[in-house]
């Protein structure tokens, strides 16, 4: 008997454990809603905040509602961001921009008046040398006749009030701008696509090297009379290159978001978008101010080379003598291949 | 000269969009724009629900006329503020600045390319000649140059929405939050008028 006692007590133990472990199973994970509902009893204990208040605060946070009337962001009852918009465009923006482009203008004339052109050290040598081909020059001067109208059209928008409506009158500016905004919206994508195709067209040349180095160091010749090696792309060259590989895309981009409204981009959004387009623009403006005096009347001999395509051997040993050196060697093995 | 303001009255509101329609229907607002609307916080929660009318709150130092780049607006000796439409090239300024995204515009061209914007006039027309049909046709009646106010809050069922001189309307406002307790909500009026009741 002793024996079937011991058995049944072993049975009823392992009957219970196996009940207390199918319960433990179920109930453990439970343990979450007790968690969570100590928290919520919680919250509802620390609701004495005025709902009154919650409801501007809300509003102030800028949070959306629900309206009947369709239309962009009509849900929201304030937007504070606009004002912080208006403040930076028409303060920091606005003003500083336009002493920015002011003063390069006057330190590129200063420069002017006191180096004067950069003269060929030798006499032209009547013999020319290929500099752009005519697709580079085409890609060039379409890129360089967008970038100037948008520039003046652009630049209308932000100081045509200032400037413009004092001598044209409200009615006249208005004509001009509705046709500058047109403008600006229109050829601002083409603009874009001419923009990549330079970007990818010059891409290779444009990696700094060691012999850039040495051109920052001599002021790229254009400081006293030292002439500073330079290959195809000197390193000023690199450095518009990059300027536009990397803030005229920022332009590109930025502009689209403001171009294209259709797509329903937040105020926001449009807002971040314009600070970018103006602080790029401006950047660029000012660069290209550069690159214009440097091109034509900063340098003699430049400007040929962007309209012909040829330059003078004379100026691609001046300013371009390793790309000079490449280009003969590379017509040197032409020719002895051909007397071969 | 009275400085006219809009007030809405939040406890009051019932989102009952007569307003919306009154404007509309006044001053012919085409398809697609809407000069005022109405907007609910916490929609269907029940006891936080609070509704709001808002159209151009007139304020006192505009973003909209700060930022347009041909100026076409101005204030007028009453405190409203208005814009003309033969000067507006709808470039889309003056929605950006604008607090409470009052200015619309008709869609012109593909790609959202925005027409002459358009928003709440005060019911006081434009820079045409007093009730002309031209500026009937690109602002809507002018009911101040009746000698009425905006029809939205004269149509309004609750008395919510408010406007007129902004002392009166502020002082009608004051003695229903004395009357009923509880804080002045004159909602945007920091924002439009940078001042409280």
């Amino acid at each position: 008997m002793a024996v079937a006692d011991s058995l049944n007590k072993r049975k009823k133990m392992m009957l219970w454990s196996g009940i207390i472990i199918l319960l433990a199973i179920v109930v453990l994970p439970m343990s979450g809603y007790l968690v969570t509902g100590f928290n919520e009893s919680q919250q509802q204990s620390a609701e004495p905040t005025n709902p009154r208040a919650d409801t501007w605060r809300q509003v102030r946070r800028g949070n959306e509602g629900y309206t009947a009337v369709t239309g962009q962001e009509a849900n929201e009852l304030i937007q504070g961001s606009g004002e912080t918009w208006r403040q930076v465009r028409n303060g920091p923006m606005a003003t500083y921009g336009s002493w920015f482009l002011g003063f390069v203008l006057v330190a590129i004339l200063a420069f002017y008046t006191m180096r004067g052109q950069v003269k060929l050290t030798h006499p032209r040598t009547g013999e020319t040398v290929e500099r752009w081909t005519l697709n580079e020059r085409r890609l060039h001067w379409t890129t360089a006749v967008l970038f100037i109208l948008l520039t003046i059209t652009g630049l209308s928008l932000l100081y045509g009030r200032a400037v413009l409506i004092p001598l044209l009158g409200y009615p006249g500016f208005s004509a001009y701008a509705n046709v500058a905004k047109f403008m600006h919206n229109t050829l601002g994508p083409v603009f874009m696509i001419a923009l990549f195709g330079i970007l990818i067209k010059f891409f290779r040349h444009n990696f700094f090297n060691k012999v850039d180095l040495e051109w920052f160091k001599a002021y790229g010749g254009m400081v006293g009379d030292n002439h500073p090696h330079a290959g195809r792309m000197n390193g000023g060259e690199k450095v518009w290159y990059w300027a536009l590989a990397t803030a005229g895309v920022a332009l590109c981009f930025s502009g689209l978001v403001l171009d294209f409204p259709n797509f329903g981009q937040e105020r926001e959004v449009i807002q971040l978008a314009h600070v970018i387009h103006l602080t790029t623009a401006l950047m660029l403006i000012a660069f290209s101010f550069g690159h214009i005096y440097i091109g034509t009347i900063g340098t003699e001999g430049a400007l040929e080379g962007m309209t012909t395509g040829q330059v003078d051997v004379a100026w691609a040993e001046q300013h371009h003598d390793l790309w000079l050196q490449e280009m003969r060697e590379k017509s040197n093995n032409r020719s002895s291949d051909a007397s071969d | 000269m009275a400085r006219m303001k809009f007030l809405c009255d939040a406890e009051r509101c019932i989102e009952c969009n007569a307003c919306v329609t009154a404007c509309k229907n006044e001053h012919e607002v085409p398809w697609g724009i809407n000069r005022r609307r109405v907007v609910t916080i916490d929609d269907g929660h029940h006891g936080d629900e609070k509704s709001i009318s808002v159209a151009c709150m007139h304020c006192s130092d505009a973003p909209c006329q700060a930022v347009c780049p041909v100026d076409c607006f101005y204030t007028t000796p009453e405190g409203v503020v208005l814009h003309d439409k033969d000067i507006c090239i709808g470039c889309g300024y003056c929605f950006y600045a604008c607090p409470f995204g009052a200015p619309q515009y008709p869609q012109e061209g593909a790609f959202g390319a925005r027409g002459k914007m358009d928003k709440c006039t005060f019911c006081a027309g434009g820079p045409e000649e007093d009730n002309s049909q031209a500026e009937l046709d690109k602002y809507g009646r002018n009911r101040l140059a009746e000698g009425k106010l905006p029809l939205c809050a004269e149509m309004c069922s609750t008395k919510a929405l408010l406007a007129g001189d902004g002392d009166i309307v502020a002082d009608l406002f004051r003695n229903r939050v004395v009357r009923r307790g509880g804080r002045p909500d004159n909602w945007g009026w920091d924002t439009a008028y940078k001042e409280q009741l």
